[in-house]
């Protein structure tokens, strides 16, 4: 008998370590030498947005002109990046843009997200009738080019930033419908499911305590990914003037303001590009490391 | 290596290397296959079967698998010392594999006809087409689908006729050894009682050995010559079916695999399942590995693993027969 | 005989498919007194999973009733079901996709207390829920761990512990363990069997394995595309199998032993097809190797044929009456 109680003893020290959820996928994701670059170059641009009051005035070095220091070449004296043909800082103007473009970036995202997840969430746990309609609505949104759609949004509704969010949200939608419902009709078919309709859970919590932490996964790639998506579209708009307005600052119109004098003095476009670049890369390479991180079949 | 055996493994051993921990699958495994005959190979997800058999054909998953030391001798050849060319010309025709999902082995979007005529077209052996279409429908006869179905996509055939096609196609090159991994697993009892049946058919037939991998100790009985018994990466017992179902002396593992199977024909209520679960194979015990489930564990077991003790053919790798060698054969 | 605590009366299942109606379970009637186990047996597509789903209500019959105690639950409205599904539980073949991934252990066996609001609590639902891990002999140290990081035999005694938080008196064990090692599967089977004798838990074990149905039932039936085509006692059932498919299935299953090496010669050809759209009379005539113009033309009824013993089948009937 003793010998028994022995064996399952040294059985149960052999068991696996225990390591939490949260942690196993930030050690996959830690291993991504790229995806790191993309998170450590996002904070570093976010920390530099965040702080840009403390030590930069949006009146003085981003709006007012300082015709005398036009053109100013970069790396020179007090100007890091140069200025621009109104002698405007450069750095101070694309600091203050990226305010604009990640807010904006993430805004739009967590919009689309509750919106367009909550429409996919019902589609995909109800189906039949419901997700057809629901679905055929999307699918209606989706076939409309999404620059197109915000034009016209904006358009109609005036160029503000505030119509610029609402018509991108829109445009955003489907994607997320989309990718929540099929998330949700994968998971359904799992016995847990079952389990939780088995001792009669109500439908809300079957789809918030078992259905979406399990989904969670593409949802959040997919959200990185469209927040790079987002910047982009965004600066197209600026660029073509149905965006932000000068004298704001914003890439998009910085590309567009520079574009005259980008024969001459070439860093006037080159610097918001390569900001557009260095922001929508760095969620690109976060997000395809976090795919790679939350998928499961990886795992061992 | 001896002419009537097939297959000579010598003290293989397996590891998988991940980033995190090392795991050792098979730790020191000794397995010859004479020809002609079948090998069950048995034991519990984990015990190292499926790899020993893809240590074999060298397909262990790329860059993780490593086969650390060991030798394995196929048909006279020794298949670590082939180069990646070499080793595509054998695997199919000296040796292929039956793999337990029938649904996945087959390639969807190719009639079965065409995946038999592939395998026997890279390994031609002077056939002309004529030949490669009449062996094509005699492979399928063989296993017992009419040859008018080789136009035929996978998805028309049930699972059970899929695991014929795979059958088919395994033996089409007339391998000198078939690892068949679990082939039956996946099928309904009936279903698995006709293919067992077929398989013990085409073995006498065609005079192939196979290593067949299963955790039923029921197939075995009822299709294997010898009998391999692995836990943890090791073969603790081995030899003929006979020593293993009808002979007295066992290692304690196959005494508690066999008082696991719920025995149709006893009235015994409860069942007398071995406590406890397999060893961590990242972590495995100095001793015996099976020592800490074992209920006649002594010291000695905890500290030092067990010599092979052998009786003729039947061979037990435990401490509680060390010394008690008798007619061994000589080696 | 005392009224059974689970009837089912003519039950019927019909899926919809696009090459006509899918009779997964066709007019099955069984009862499981109170206390016992019902073991029902059969090989994939036969119909039992979706039967132990159609009593639980977990898929709404298509016709047929389902008597718990004597009343039809499949009358039952919304608010009489949810108190009626703390009466009964199930237990899933799977034990990856039966745990929610994402919650711990204490948590997955918490939730059904958490949702029937048994207990008032959270402090009182995690005691029980320690009770119920040591019932299932599930180590306290598990407690915080995730499903992924134990093994197949510590995750089905979750389910298990899942199953009995809000003490049932009914469970479905829809293929336990079929998914498991041979070693950890008596593990769990002697387990159930202790719960059964400790709480007096009535179950309908589910499985396409004779082995395992033999030791925990007490009575047996067996199906055969949606059909139940002999039900008996379980010795019985081993002892005198009367219905081809049965016997079928009996020497089907690879013993143990070298004795029975010559076994696999009687083994029974086809394959199990699907019952869209059947044809009336017996089901399995196919692939009986006894068939005859009887069994094609009309259907068949379980006719009793010895005590408490039933087969369908034209001719084991004729030979008997």
């Amino acid at each position: 008998m003793k010998k028994d109680v022995q064996a399952e003893r040294a059985v149960n020290e052999l068991e696996v370590k225990k390591r939490g959820q949260l942690s196993y996928i930030w050690f996959r994701f830690r291993k991504n030498k790229l995806a790191m670059l993309g998170l450590i170059l996002l904070a570093v641009m976010a920390l530099i947005c965040i702080t840009a009051p403390l030590y930069l005035s949006y009146e003085d070095d981003v709006v007012t002109q300082h015709v005398m220091e036009k053109f100013t070449k970069p790396f020179s004296a007090g100007h890091i990046l140069g200025t621009d043909h109104y002698g405007r800082d450069m750095f101070a103007r694309i600091v203050y843009g990226g305010r604009i473009s990640l807010t904006m970036g993430f805004a739009i995202v967590a919009l689309s997200l509750l919106i367009g997840g909550t429409i996919g969430a019902i589609a995909g746990y109800y189906g039949g009738v419901v997700d057809n309609i629901l679905m055929r609505i999307m699918d209606v949104l989706l076939a409309l080019p999404q620059i197109l759609m915000a034009m016209a949004i904006v358009a109609v509704l005036g160029t503000d930033i505030k119509n610029l969010l609402i018509a991108m949200t829109i445009a955003n939608i489907p994607k997320f419908a989309r990718i929540v419902r099929s998330a949700i009709l994968q998971i359904q078919g799992q016995e847990y499911i079952e389990a939780a309709k088995a001792c009669g859970t109500k439908d809300p919590r079957i789809i918030l305590r078992h259905i979406l932490p399990n989904a969670i996964g593409p949802i959040v790639v997919q959200a990185t990914l469209q927040i790079a998506q987002s910047i982009i579209s965004l600066a197209a708009l600026s660029f073509i003037g149905l965006g932000v307005q000068s004298p704001q600052p914003e890439w998009g119109t910085m590309l567009s303001e520079g574009k005259q004098d980008m024969m001459l003095y070439p860093f006037v476009v080159i610097e918001p590009g390569l900001a557009i670049m260095l922001a929508v890369l760095s969620f690109n390479l976060m997000g395809d490391g976090l795919r790679d991180a939350l998928d499961p079949k990886l795992k061992n | 290596m001896d002419e009537r055996n097939v297959l000579e493994i010598r003290d293989l051993h397996v590891i998988y290397e991940t980033d995190q921990d090392t795991v050792y699958a098979v730790n020191g495994v000794n397995l010859t296959v004479k020809k002609g005959k079948t090998l069950g190979l048995v034991g519990e997800t984990g015990a190292g079967k499926t790899t020993t058999a893809l240590s074999i054909m060298r397909l262990l998953p790329k860059k993780i698998g490593h086969i650390k030391s060991g030798e394995i001798q196929l048909d006279g050849r020794n298949v670590m010392e082939l180069t990646e060319g070499d080793m595509r010309l054998i695997r199919g025709d000296t040796v292929s594999m039956i793999f337990q999902d029938p649904m996945t082995s087959l390639n969807p979007v190719i009639t079965v006809g065409k995946q038999i005529r592939e395998s026997l077209e890279l390994h031609k052996h002077g056939r002309s087409e004529k030949e490669i279409d009449a062996r094509v429908d005699e492979m399928l006869e063989m296993v017992g689908i009419p040859a008018s179905r080789k136009n035929d996509y996978p998805h028309q055939f049930s699972g059970g006729m899929k695991q014929r096609v795979v059958i088919a196609l395994a033996l089409a090159c007339e391998p000198k050894l078939i690892l068949a991994d679990e082939p039956t697993t996946a099928l309904d009892v009936t279903i698995q009682a006709q293919v067992l049946q077929m398989m013990n058919e085409l073995k006498v037939k065609l005079n192939t050995a196979m290593i067949l991998i299963t955790h039923d100790l029921g197939v075995v009985a009822q299709t294997c010559d010898d009998v391999a018994i692995m836990y943890a990466g090791e073969i603790i017992e081995s030899g003929t079916a006979e020593d293993i179902y009808e002979a007295e002396r066992h290692h304690p593992y196959t005494i508690g695999l066999f008082g696991s199977i719920p025995d149709m024909d006893s009235k015994a209520k409860r069942l007398n399942p071995i406590p406890g679960l397999m060893p961590d194979p990242t972590n495995l015990p100095a001793g015996c590995p099976f020592a800490p489930r074992c209920p006649r564990c002594m010291d000695i077991c905890r500290e030092k693993k067990p010599e092979t003790t052998r009786f003729g053919t039947h061979e037990i790798k435990c401490h509680l027969f060390a010394g008690e060698e008798k007619g061994s054969a000589p080696e | 005989m005392s009224t059974p605590l689970i009837e089912t009366r003519h039950l019927k299942k019909y899926f919809s498919t696009p090459a006509g109606p899918l009779h997964a379970v066709d007019d099955v009637s069984i009862s499981i007194q109170r206390g016992q186990t019902l073991g029902v047996v059969g090989e994939s597509g036969c119909g039992k999973s979706t039967m132990g789903r159609t009593i639980l209500r977990l898929i709404e019959a298509t016709d047929g009733e389902v008597l718990y105690n004597g009343e039809n639950i499949l009358k039952y409205n919304r608010r009489q079901m949810q108190e009626m599904r703390k009466k009964m539980q199930i237990i899933f073949q799977d034990p990856y996709s039966s745990l929610n991934p994402r919650m711990s252990v204490a948590d997955i066996i918490a939730e059904p207390m958490k949702v029937c609001k048994t207990l008032p609590d959270n402090k009182q639902i995690y005691a029980r829920v320690n009770e119920l891990m040591e019932i299932v002999g599930l180590a306290k140290r598990f407690v915080n761990a995730y499903p992924h990081e134990l093994d197949g035999g510590r995750r089905q005694r979750i389910g298990i512990a899942r199953a009995l938080a809000l003490n049932p008196e009914f469970i479905v064990c829809d293929e336990p363990v079929s998914a498991l090692d041979v070693s950890i599967q008596a593990q769990i089977l002697n387990l159930l069997m202790d719960l059964q004798d400790n709480m007096g838990l009535t179950y309908m074990f589910v499985t396409h394995d004779l082995s395992v149905v033999k030791h925990i039932s007490n009575e047996i039936a067996v199906m055969y595309l949606g059909q139940c085509v002999e039900k008996a006692p379980a010795d019985e059932l081993f002892r005198d199998p009367l219905h081809p498919y049965t016997q079928a299935l009996l020497s089907a299953v690879p013993k143990p032993s070298l004795r029975d090496r010559s076994a696999l010669q009687n083994v029974i050809k086809g394959e199990v097809s699907n019952p869209v759209n059947p044809k009336p009379g017996c089901r399995f005539a196919p692939r009986c190797a006894h068939a005859c113009e009887k069994c094609t033309c009309q259907d068949l009824e379980l006719k009793e044929c010895g005590p408490n013993h039933f087969v369908a089948c034209a001719l084991v009937n004729q030979d008997k009456i």
